[in-house]
């Protein structure tokens, strides 16, 4: 470093330094923005990938093979004493009715295996189908009727071409007398597919034809109900407090750096919480909504209280200083006007929160909202699953038929999904305010 | 619990009727001139009203937390001493059977008279309880407002008193937050200590098998079960490494693309779109991993002639490593965004190009900010459970080939906790001690992580 | 140097030193004073800056002398710094900012499609009102031009070129013993000076300096002020200022701005005792500013 004079050329020279290596720089440019435009393009071909498989794979499970039959309704089989009362009609055989229906229908059928692999093509849930429409209609007893009832998950599968009926019998789940008689009743119009009612008005069931969303959506809901109605009024209450009446010492520092981590904290230590302290010591029902809710509860509290300090930092000190100004107590001038103007933030944050609750899943499974319940709950003390655990259950399940209803079980979870995040966005927007 | 509404009910009825005759109080001593109370009488009516309603509440909150579990050991305590001697899991069997038999449910076997004769002591604890509940409930609400009422005067500071409840309401709120941590750690720890009294710490954290099965008979090969963690460990950090290098590049890139180069509009699209990927439910992954991811990489290893297990790692770490993206790219996003516009000048001022300006100044100034959100995205990644209870396997597997099939902590937690286990097995204990280790582990992350992040935000504000 | 000095050594052109007459829009005010001189580094010819609907800067034509330093003054919203930023099209990195009108540099039209502006910013390089030190050493942070672009080949050239940088800058003697601190630990006067030194180390032509000194106490500013003094030797320098002192002191030909329009262009001293706006005077004189 003795000659500073002489470290650089005269400005032409540099200048053409400069020049020379644009060449370079421009192709460094462009690589850069390449892979930005790459890393983009992954992560939005991720997100198309997803949603397509799942809509490709769901979407027929929004209907259901349908099997028309002709059933005798003989009035010994069903009611032999002529009673005709609601006990006698509910415990009848109306499946070996259907049996019969079925024999009807191929009389060449005989010998064990066979006729078992007849009866199978319609569903277990046709018995129950002919029972509501007896009991509806006693008159019905001693004629013949024509019905639609499920077929079963096999027929079902074949009929949406999810088994291929080309491959060889070894490889296929419906042998070939089977299909003989599924083109049968084809060519006699017995099967139809028709709109899947089933899927959103029944409970689980071990039969795919037969399982619907019903029963964990009306977990699911409980479930919501509780963590809102618990979740919304503690998380504004503690924002409010820590944004605009706790003094800044450690215990307040405490509360806000343990808000932060908790937000942070792996859902299913949420779970081991739950079942250690609401289960164990508590001794609260296992698997009722009520225990999932408070679970949730303190899952989403964190996000909510963050997003309602947002809120309520947002609302600009003159408004306080013009409501203290005229002689308010803090109290009133946060209640009567703070509280209000920041309602719409903590709204959208409550709402990202009930989404987040939503689609949670690991927390429900350690407290057992996770077993097979084939019924409705009716409230929120009623054993229940929610609408992630019954597609985790699902999804473990072996047979094809649970995949697309699984699939449409999870494009039914994004659709609320898709609708509270709506609700957020619209939120924002109608209240969004500079000031 | 039907009653609990009930009651609910009519303590609401109760706190209205305080709330009103508190204000007509209010207006009594003051003779119908308000201007001559400390406030205005509404407050009056609250200030009762507030009275009634909360030591009630408060009572029949305690009550219904703890009624279950004294009833139930009322009822052991009553059981015959041959049952009682039984070990802690026979007696819990016992005991959800004679709670099925109050609730009318299916019992296992033939309910004997001893577990009758319990059963009906149980509901009639369960009447006398609730009797008990609805008369005390009441006669504190009533006996509170009276107290409340009998304050009222007119120079009583009815705001103020209401506003230091409401003061403390809120402060009780915001303890909440606290109790929860609180509640995490003792119910770990507690319930971990249990399971470091039968399996040695040491043993845990470095035993090197994982098979928690504990055999029915004692004399039944493998009966003691293997509680070492680090084939635990070294699955959950493979597919955290798999996940994080996938979303780190791709999120960092979209971050640095999105905030640096796209126009307004495609930024305007492209953000929301991949922040869509983080608000789909985890268990949503899991289903793609296992069922679309899974098979499709096991093919197309079969078709390169690797042999790929049906539950690799590979498929749970890369579908992890996806919804960890807009994570990653929304925190750096963030962060990009807090450096300065003046150090873009400085650096544009003197002739340098985009990319030379995001690599040499924006990236080096934002890279404390941003490996505090890679932190916090592999905290997240660690603690993350349904994609790889879906998509990776079970069994423990010490290997570092992603390939293969591995397990992780949140799997086996998951696994040694669903179904019908006896509490206090060693198996369910073991899942504790792994919650305990993901808790500390997640939570010393995220410390660390607020902590850089928000150093970085103080340089630049 | 006389103020009589520095106006010779300028040789205004005597044909352009006649009002510019506006020739677009009806609001646009007429410059009065000598816009053009005989050898200009640059060459401004109807220059009109738009952001979205507002039109910022308006028809404005000016030239910068070699070896002058130029000063641009007015109130705050005149568009001066504005107009700075066109001159090394620093306005490409403000979203729907668009520029009209030609800018020659050496005679070569800046805006024209085929210019590529890293090469140009590396010749009129820019230092900005706030002192912007990169969050690295104070080295990396003089060295930053010349490895981007590519100036020296070896680390023993580099050493040199931050020296005789930090050197003309006279931050030398300050930090030789601390070349690895951080820049941004530095007081404020250091830091815009070494932010100069950063800009003169990949030798530009032209330095584009908005306000430098506004962010400074009175020692450093006069420091600053003094290394401006010393830099004309060698560079061009166009100077945004609040401070019409400041205007007097360092520059040879001061322009004033008002509302988007250049209104006046004379010799500094000339400016400053014999307004020819009245405008001019006005703001001079304190009416408003």
């Amino acid at each position: 470093m003795t000659n500073p004079g002489k470290a650089l050329p005269e400005g032409a020279t540099s200048f053409a330094r400069i020049q020379a290596g644009m060449a370079k720089r421009r192709a460094a440019e462009r690589r850069f923005k390449m892979l930005g435009r790459i890393a983009v393009s992954v992560g939005l071909l991720f997100l198309s990938v997803l949603l397509i498989s799942i809509v490709s794979k769901g979407y027929t499970a929004f209907w259901q093979t349908q099997m028309r039959i002709d059933v005798v309704l003989t009035a010994d089989e069903i009611d032999p004493d002529g009673t005709r009362s609601a006990e006698t009609l509910r415990k009848a055989d109306y499946s070996s009715l259907i049996k019969q229906s079925m024999r009807d229908m191929f009389p060449e059928v005989s010998g064990r295996r066979d006729k078992f692999a007849l009866y199978g093509l319609v569903s277990n849930g046709a018995a129950f189908d002919l029972r509501d429409k007896v009991m509806a209609d006693p008159s019905l007893i001693g004629t013949k009727v024509s019905l639609w009832v499920p077929a079963d998950d096999d027929v079902d599968m074949l009929m949406k071409g999810h088994i291929d009926r080309n491959a060889a019998e070894d490889d296929r789940r419906i042998k070939d007398n089977v299909l003989g008689w599924i083109n049968q009743l084809e060519a006699e119009d017995r099967l139809e597919l028709r709109f899947n009612i089933d899927f959103f008005t029944k409970g689980d069931s071990r039969d795919p034809e037969l399982a619907g969303i019903r029963g964990a959506l009306m977990g699911t809901i409980f479930t919501l109900i509780v963590t809102l109605s618990l979740s919304f009024p503690l998380g504004v209450a503690a924002a409010v407090y820590l944004e605009e009446f706790a003094p800044k010492n450690k215990w307040t520092d405490l509360i806000e750096v343990n808000i932060n981590n908790l937000a942070a904290v792996p859902s299913i230590v949420f779970g081991l919480l739950g079942l250690a302290v609401f289960i164990n010591v508590f001794g609260l029902p296992r698997s009722a909504p009520l225990l999932g809710g408070l679970v949730l509860t303190l899952m989403t509290l964190p996000t909510i209280i963050i997003a309602s300090r947002a809120a309520l930092k947002s609302v600009p000190p003159s408004i306080r200083d013009a409501a203290l100004g005229i002689g308010a107590s803090p109290m009133q001038a946060t209640l009567y006007h703070v509280i209000p103007l920041a309602l719409p933030g903590m709204l959208t944050g409550t709402i990202i929160g009930m989404a987040q609750a939503l689609g949670e899943t690991a927390p429900l499974l350690m407290i057992g909202m996770v077993a097979f319940i084939a019924d409705v709950p009716q409230g929120v003390f009623d054993p229940s699953t929610a609408l992630p655990v019954q597609i985790y259950l699902w999804a473990d399940s072996p047979e094809r038929a649970y995949v697309e209803r699984t699939s449409a079980a999870i494009m039914v979870l994004l659709g609320f999904l898709a609708l509270m995040n709506l609700v957020a966005v619209l939120l924002r927007k109608r209240f969004e305010r500079r000031w | 619990m039907t009653q609990t509404p009930i009651l609910l009910v009519l303590l609401l009825a109760l706190t209205s009727a305080a709330y009103y005759f508190g204000c007509k109080r209010a207006f009594r001593v003051a003779d119908g001139k308000i201007r001559k109370l400390h406030s205005l009488p509404g407050y009056y009516g609250l200030y009762v009203a507030l009275w009634a309603a909360l030591p009630a509440l408060l009572i029949l909150c305690a009550w219904l937390l703890f009624q279950g579990s004294i009833i139930t050991r009322m009822v052991v305590s009553s059981l015959p001493d041959a049952i009682q001697q039984l070990g802690p899991d026979r007696l819990n069997l016992v005991v959800n059977d004679i709670r099925n038999l109050v609730s009318g449910n299916i019992v296992s076997g033939e309910p004997d008279a001893i577990m009758l004769a319990a059963a009906d002591y149980y509901r009639g604890l369960l009447s006398v309880s609730r009797n008990m509940l609805f008369a005390i409930v009441l006669i504190v609400a009533g006996l509170s407002g009276w107290y409340g009422y009998s304050k009222i005067r007119a120079q009583h500071r009815a705001r103020n008193g209401v506003e230091s409840i409401i003061n403390w309401l809120l402060v009780a709120c915001s303890t909440v937050a606290i109790l929860t941590t609180v509640g995490i750690v003792l119910s770990v720890l507690f319930e971990s200590i249990r399971f470091f009294q039968s399996v040695p710490i040491t043993e845990f954290l470095f035993g090197l098998e994982w098979s928690p099965q504990i055999a029915l008979r004692a004399d039944q090969a493998g009966s003691s079960g293997a509680f070492g963690a680090v084939p635990l460990f070294a699955g959950t950090l493979l597919i955290t490494f798999i996940a994080m290098t996938v979303a780190v590049p791709i999120g960092l890139m979209s971050a640095l693309y999105l905030a640096e180069y796209a126009s307004a509009r495609v930024r305007a699209i492209a953000k929301p779109l991949l922040e869509v990927l983080a608000g789909i439910p985890t268990v949503v992954y899991g289903f793609f991993a296992a069922l679309t991811v899974a098979p499709f990489i096991r093919e197309s290893g079969g078709f390169l002639g690797l042999d790929v297990a049906s539950e690799s790692a590979l498929a749970a770490g890369l579908v992890m490593g996806m919804m960890i993206i807009p994570f990653v790219s929304s925190l750096s996003d963030d962060v990009i965004n807090a450096v300065p516009q003046s150090l873009r000048e400085g650096a544009y001022g003197m002739g340098a190009t985009s990319s030379e300006t995001i690599r040499r100044v924006i990236f080096p100034a934002a890279l404390p900010g941003i490996v505090g959100a890679i932190l916090l995205a592999v905290s997240r990644a660690i603690g993350e459970t349904m994609i790889v209870v879906m998509a990776a396997g079970l069994a423990s597997n010490l290997t570092a080939n992603p390939l293969e099939a591995v397990t992780t902590v949140t799997v086996q937690i998951v696994t040694l906790l669903v179904g019908d286990q006896e509490f206090d097995s060693p198996k369910t204990l073991a899942a504790f001690a792994l919650g305990l280790v993901l808790f500390v582990v997640t939570l010393a992350l995220n410390f660390v992580a607020l902590y850089i992040v928000r150093k970085y935000r103080e340089q630049y504000d | 140097m006389s103020p009589q000095g520095q106006a010779m050594a300028l040789k205004l052109d005597g044909a352009a030193g006649a009002a510019h007459v506006a020739t677009v829009g009806r609001d646009v005010r007429e410059t009065v004073g000598e816009i053009r001189v005989n050898d200009p580094r640059v060459r401004c010819t109807d220059v009109n800056v738009h952001y979205g609907d507002k039109h910022a800067i308006k028809n404005i034509s000016l030239d910068v002398g070699k070896g002058e330093v130029l000063a641009m003054i007015g109130p705050s919203g005149c568009g001066k710094s504005t107009f700075l930023r066109c001159l090394n099209r620093m306005n490409d990195t403000v979203r729907e900012c668009r520029v009209t009108g030609e800018i020659l540099l050496d005679g070569e039209d800046i805006n024209s499609r085929h210019i590529d502006v890293v090469p140009l910013r590396a010749r009129v390089a820019m230092v900005f009102q706030k002192p912007n030190p990169f969050p690295k050493s104070i080295y990396e942070n003089v060295a930053f031009g010349p490895r981007i672009h590519g100036l020296c080949e070896s680390k023993a050239d580099l050493d040199v070129v931050v020296e005789s940088s930090l050197r003309k800058a006279n931050l030398w003697d300050e930090v030789k013993d601390r070349l690895d601190d951080v820049g941004t630990g530095l007081s404020g006067g250091q830091q815009q000076r070494l932010c100069i030194a950063r800009a003169i180390a990949i030798e530009p032509e032209v330095i584009l300096m908005d306000e430098p000194c506004s962010a400074l106490d009175p020692i450093s500013t006069a420091k600053v002020e003094q290394l401006i003094e010393e830099l004309r030797q060698q560079f061009s320098i166009v100077i945004v200022t609040h401070s019409m002192q400041q205007a007097a002191r360092v520059s040879q030909r001061t322009a004033y701005f008002h509302m988007g329009d250049l209104i006046e262009v004379s010799e500094t001293d000339r400016l400053f005792i014999k307004p020819r706006h009245q405008l001019t005077e006005d703001y001079i004189t304190g009416r408003f500013g």
